[in-house]
């Protein structure tokens, strides 16, 4: 029945654009990790191998010592905890808040939550990437910006919202969004 | 540990902080100034208020009458930050860093009200306030499971008990039995308030009929719906009643042990529920032989991390063990074999903070309230192009329009309503000429909705529908956690079809392929997510179909937003000819015209289609309005 619905190549051409904004890229940026950083990551896990369900807590933690989820550091945990490495990246790439990619230095959010969406954080997002070349998602070449579009983070009265690191700019217009990052430039 | 009569003590010595707030002290020297430490207030930039605010009472000798208090969610977030002052109730709104001294040396320490920055509607013309109930806003709400957001200090487990906090669960472990507490729940008709609407007390029910051994008792606060925010209020601004709720939950079906899943996009929240739990722990609320019963319950958090499917009750129990959140097959129901394969019972966060107050009132001042099938109240997040935009918690059965029109205001900008939607991307959109329908479960699924969790998104003329449907499945899409076929597949088809429709590409067997497909994956996917997730299309076809017809039979988008159908053109008899738009535009599509000028004008501009982006830079730098887009 589906069969009916298709249209080759229209499909095909979708196909192509959804598999490749759908999948995580993994950053170019080289592993940079540090002797404390691995001490910090051994002290978590042996706290918390054995306990059921350590495999999320492990990464969250991960996540907060490193700022992201490089790759090296998902082998080590995989043979540190005793799980296949297909494993943790499953799980590493199935929730959004695990991120492969470093931050920038500037890390700017545009919500696209509801209440924002109505009230035109769409145009936000897109003068955001007309400015700075960035799109959402990604982190420029130098990683000094980065930008994402993200979920509800419940600020709907101060609808459209954007946050810069832990900043937020609230009850926005198209016009407003250049003089906010000149600020950071 | 402490004992019942120790409970009681705490709230004898803490009742009267809290009848300063609650209007039973109004000659009280002392004043309480509350301020707002909810999300929306705290992006707004409360925090520092209140250092400010601290610092000034300290400033001018007022530390001792004055007392500073950081709440959760007042509900008019429109409004933030908000501060108000006790025993008067003044409510003062949109308060800024500048404004605080104002408000210390002429209210706090002159006792005259700082009428420039109360909320006008409370203002009388005598120059007094009135009671914040009064207003529109606040008069037909009914805070039950709202109760204590705003008038308790969250981080004050004292202030929770003295509110009669952890005094259902003393009634329940000294004079009741698990049957019995499963009694009232099921009589109280409460139903589960995450968006099924299950009858809380059958699953209960279930739980308890399970052998005994480990059990479960789980709190859903994994709020993903974009635009909703009613759990996360509660666990900021009253973290207790939900542990309550949830204790009391363990000793009806015999479990020791409960895990509160919740977003880690909320870290105020996440950060009240720890602290909430080690003051819950260190007063032996939870934990070994409570109240000295030999009841034992413990409460674990863990964080979600991104997954919207991770809300539909299966998936967030395998989140919790630790794995890609993907949902399971039911039967068999998580009652029977849930969290690592024990019966577990699995609520959400706004069912959980009805259940102390259903023990304590009975099941009767429950069902007082709210429609033949839907009792007690609901809270939602009214958002959108409305006035005020915030928390209302309403009796079941208030009609949208009371909603949209009184509590919330009306819609900005003198715009025309044209339609709500509840139930996030699970529900659907109500148009114009269904405004009068009462608000309760059955109602709004009936017209094609749902109640979904709570978030209400008020839509007006400048909303394309066709794109909003089109917002709700992008979503989907990409929450869709793959497991299986029809809404791995079938959804972005679905989504596909729409973006030919909105490129100006559709035809109109257009709409028979997205209803039949929408049916399929309806009855075909394995769980909530992917078997409402046709839902926005649904709706909106079925009360909105004309702008389908229009953005397929004559290529128009009638709201002005599908950019592909879309046309930039500029007005000639309103250009000056300044040239401001052509500097503006990223594409070089605009040009001058060899029309003669008008009289102290240059010659008008004109916009090359072809080249046109659609960006809208122009329209923002016209001075003259003399660039429309139709």
């Amino acid at each position: 029945m589906l069969c009916r619905i298709l249209d080759a190549q229209h499909i095909y051409k979708k196909f192509l654009r959804r598999f490749t904004s759908m999948k995580k890229k993994m950053t170019t940026v080289a592993f940079k990790g540090t002797k404390e950083q691995e001490a910090a990551l051994d002290a978590l896990i042996a706290e918390l191998k054995g306990e059921e369900g350590a495999l999320m807590r492990v990464l969250q933690g991960a996540q907060g010592i490193y700022g992201y989820l490089p790759i090296e550091v998902q082998k080590h945990i995989a043979v540190a905890l005793d799980v296949s490495l297909s494993e943790v990246y499953g799980v590493s790439t199935f929730y959004s808040q695990f991120s492969l990619n470093p931050k920038g230095e500037v890390a700017i959010g545009v919500c696209l939550g509801t209440a924002c969406y109505v009230k035109g954080s769409g145009d936000i997002i897109n003068k955001v990437t007309e400015i700075l070349g960035v799109k959402a998602g990604e982190t420029s070449p130098d990683g000094r910006y980065s930008l994402e579009a993200t979920r509800c983070i419940g600020a709907c009265g101060l609808a459209p919202v954007l946050t810069i690191n832990d900043e937020v700019y609230g009850r926005l217009t198209v016009a407003d969004i250049k003089g906010i990052l000149e600020k950071y430039m | 540990m402490k004992t019942l009569a120790e409970l009681a003590a705490i709230k004898e010595a803490t009742a009267g902080d809290l009848a300063i707030r609650t209007g039973g002290a109004q000659n009280s020297e002392e004043k309480h100034v509350l301020i707002c430490g909810g999300t929306g207030c705290t992006s707004s930039g409360s925090p520092a208020l209140r250092e400010a605010m601290i610092e000034e009472i300290n400033a001018v000798g007022l530390a001792d009458k004055v007392k500073v208090v950081q709440t959760g969610c007042f509900g008019l977030c429109a409004l933030g930050p908000i501060v108000i002052v006790y025993p008067e109730g003044t409510f003062y709104s949109r308060i800024e860093l500048k404004d605080v001294k104002e408000i210390v040396d002429e209210h706090l320490l002159n006792g005259h009200i700082v009428k420039r920055l109360v909320y006008k509607e409370t203002l009388k013309e005598d120059g007094t306030v009135s009671a914040l109930n009064s207003t529109r806003f606040y008069a037909k709400q009914n805070r039950v499971a709202l109760r204590n957001c705003g008038v308790i200090d969250p981080e004050n487990i004292n202030e929770y008990i003295a509110g009669d906090g952890y005094k259902a669960l003393g009634k329940v472990l000294t004079e009741m039995k698990p049957q019995e507490v499963i009694d009232i729940i099921l009589e109280s008709g409460l139903r589960g308030r995450g968006g099924g609407g299950f009858p809380t007390g059958r699953k209960w029910q279930f739980a308890a009929a399970q052998p005994a051994g480990k059990k479960y008792v789980v709190c859903n606060a994994d709020e993903g719906d974009p635009g909703a925010f009613m759990d996360r209020s509660i666990l900021e601004g009253d973290p207790h009643a939900v542990f309550e709720a949830m204790a009391i939950a363990g000793y009806a079906i015999g479990a020791d042990e409960g895990y509160i899943y919740v977003r880690a996009e909320y870290p105020i929240a996440v950060h009240r529920l720890q602290v909430a739990l080690k003051q819950a722990r260190e007063n032996g609320m939870l934990g070994k032989d409570i109240f000295g019963t030999g009841f034992n319950f413990d409460i674990q958090l863990r964080l979600g991390a991104g997954a919207f499917v991770c809300g539909e009750e299966t998936a967030l129990l395998t989140s919790i063990e630790g794995n890609r959140g993907e949902p399971r097959p039911r039967p068999p129901f998580p009652a029977v074999k849930g969290l690592f394969g024990k019966p577990t019972i699995i609520n959400n966060v706004e069912t959980y903070a009805n259940i102390p107050q259903i023990i304590l009132k009975g099941a009767k001042w429950f069902t007082s309230m709210g429609t033949e099938k839907s009792k007690g109240t609901k809270v939602f997040a009214l958002g959108g192009k409305i006035e005020n935009t915030g928390l209302v918690e309403i009796p079941m059965g208030t009609t949208l329009r009371e909603v949209v029109e009184e509590i919330g205001g009306g819609i900005p900008n003198g715009k025309k309503f044209k339609a709500a939607q509840t139930g996030g991307p699970s529900g659907g959109c109500i148009p114009a000429d269904l405004i009068d329908t009462p608000i309760d479960y059955d109602n709004l699924i009936s017209i094609g909705s749902m109640m979904g969790s709570g978030g209400l998104i008020v839509m007006d003329e400048d909303n394309c529908m066709v794109d909003i449907a089109k917002f709700f499945l992008e979503f989907t899409v990409d929450e869709s956690c793959g497991k299986c076929t029809p809404c791995r597949v079938g959804v972005p088809k679905l989504l596909e079809i729409l973006e030919k429709i909105t490129s100006g590409n559709g035809e109109l067997e257009d709409l028979d392929r997205l209803e039949e497909l929408a049916n399929y994956i309806k009855s075909a996917s394995l769980c909530g997510l992917g078997q409402t997730a046709p839902n926005p299309i649904l709706s909106t076809l079925r009360y909105f179909k004309d702008e389908y017809i229009a953005h397929i039979v004559d290529k128009k988008c009638p709201a002005g937003v599908c950019k592909n159908l879309m046309q930039y053109t500029i007005a000639p008899e309103n250009c000056f000819g300044c040239g401001m738009c052509v500097r503006a535009c990223p594409v070089g599509a605009i040009t001058q015209t060899d029309l003669a000028p008008t009289k102290g004008k240059k010659s008008p501009y004109a916009i090359d289609a072809s080249k046109c982006i659609k960006c809208g830079a122009c329209i923002s730098t016209c001075k003259f309005n003399a660039i429309y887009k139709a």
